[in-house]
């Protein structure tokens, strides 16, 4: 039964998405290095990120290969995270403003 | 057990694909989530729940960062480490995210040559990915050794805002925490898969159910996803 569910690939599938990790976590690295800076940095630094998960959970964790219910009952919760970092953001907002007003002094 | 057997053993009617199959395998009065063990599909809600978890912690770091009104002290800087020379920016954080990628690497070939029932590979190759984790947690242990050194603390630092330190301490302990955990792991099932338990198909200790090769893969999904938070952390935390 095991066998018969088993996820067998070829070993170069793994080997290949190993290469491209090591290219893009180097490609991060080298934003810092060059002290790219503001909304470049950020989208660059957004853009490793996003598909170095993605490689991660399609290739490495064999998402692309499972059925669709599973990869649906797993993948679309985490996306409610943004309306909490939303949520987050806007009261981080709101704080700092606040204390603009009221810790003149230190600021 | 008897009905499982049957459901199991019995000629199974092709899987829709698509929109219509996930609209088949939930409404199937049965398991639904086909084609995989019960197990795999449980460690998969499990790192759901632990993805909120991170979430919560790295959302919050976000909030006290933006709302602090003290300059928040450089990462690029307070990571660099000189080798005799100049010091190299974020250097010991790259290695870290390179140990930790290795490890995956290693974790991936080892699920691969388990369902090849591979076992020598498979334990070998299950410890180089405990081993690269060892490595990553004697660096963190390390980095930590040298910002207490600098007098960072979990209230306040010499660099700017106090945040930083509280923030740096709960999501790296946390996730070293996990990264000790999966060593840990790692090791138990490597002596199991050495010994050949899933070969034989023995009961294992915890559920006493006969294990089989996808033990590996789960031990692995849970690998992966430690390298996958470390994905998040150092593009949020070290590199924004």
């Amino acid at each position: 039964m095991a066998a018969a569910e088993g996820q067998t690939h070829p070993i170069g599938v793994y080997l290949k998405i190993w290469g491209l990790l090591f290219v893009l976590s180097l490609g991060s690295y080298l934003v810092d290095y060059f002290h790219v800076e503001s909304y470049l940095r950020w989208s660059l630094i957004l853009i490793f990120m996003i598909l170095k998960a993605g490689l991660i959970v399609a290739v490495f964790m064999h998402m692309m290969w499972e059925r669709m219910a599973l990869i649906y009952a797993i993948l679309l919760p985490p996306l409610f995270v943004l309306v909490f970092v939303a949520i987050g953001a806007l009261e981080a907002d709101y704080t700092f403003l606040t204390r603009l007003i009221f810790f003149r002094m230190d600021s | 057990m008897s009905q499982s057997t049957m459901t199991e053993s019995g000629p199974q009617p092709p899987l829709a694909p698509g929109w219509s199959g996930v609209v088949k395998d939930w409404g199937s009065d049965q398991r639904a989530f086909k084609n995989v063990p019960w197990g795999k599909a449980m460690m998969w809600i499990f790192l759901l729940s632990d993805t909120f978890i991170f979430s919560i912690f790295l959302i919050s770091y976000m909030t006290v960062r933006m709302s602090t009104t003290v300059p928040w002290p450089n990462p690029s800087e307070v990571f660099a480490l000189s080798f005799g020379g100049e010091p190299i920016p974020l250097i010991l954080i790259a290695i870290m995210t390179f140990v930790l990628i290795s490890s995956s690497g290693t974790m991936a070939m080892a699920v691969n040559f388990g369902y090849r029932r591979d076992r020598k590979k498979t334990a070998i190759l299950m410890l180089v990915t405990a081993l690269f984790g060892a490595t990553f947690v004697g660096m963190q242990a390390f980095e930590w050794t040298k910002l207490i050194e600098e007098g960072v603390r979990p209230w306040g630092n010499p660099m700017g805002a106090p945040q930083f330190g509280s923030t740096f301490f709960m999501i790296t302990g946390f996730h070293g925490f996990h990264v000790s955990i999966g060593v840990l792991f790692l090791i138990l099932m490597a002596r199991k898969v050495w010994r050949g338990d899933f070969d034989r198909e023995d009961k294992g200790y915890f559920t006493s159910r006969k294990g089989g090769y996808e033990i590996v893969e789960i031990t692995g999904l849970y690998w992966h996803f430690v390298d996958l938070v470390w994905v998040f952390i150092f593009a949020f935390f070290y590199l924004w």
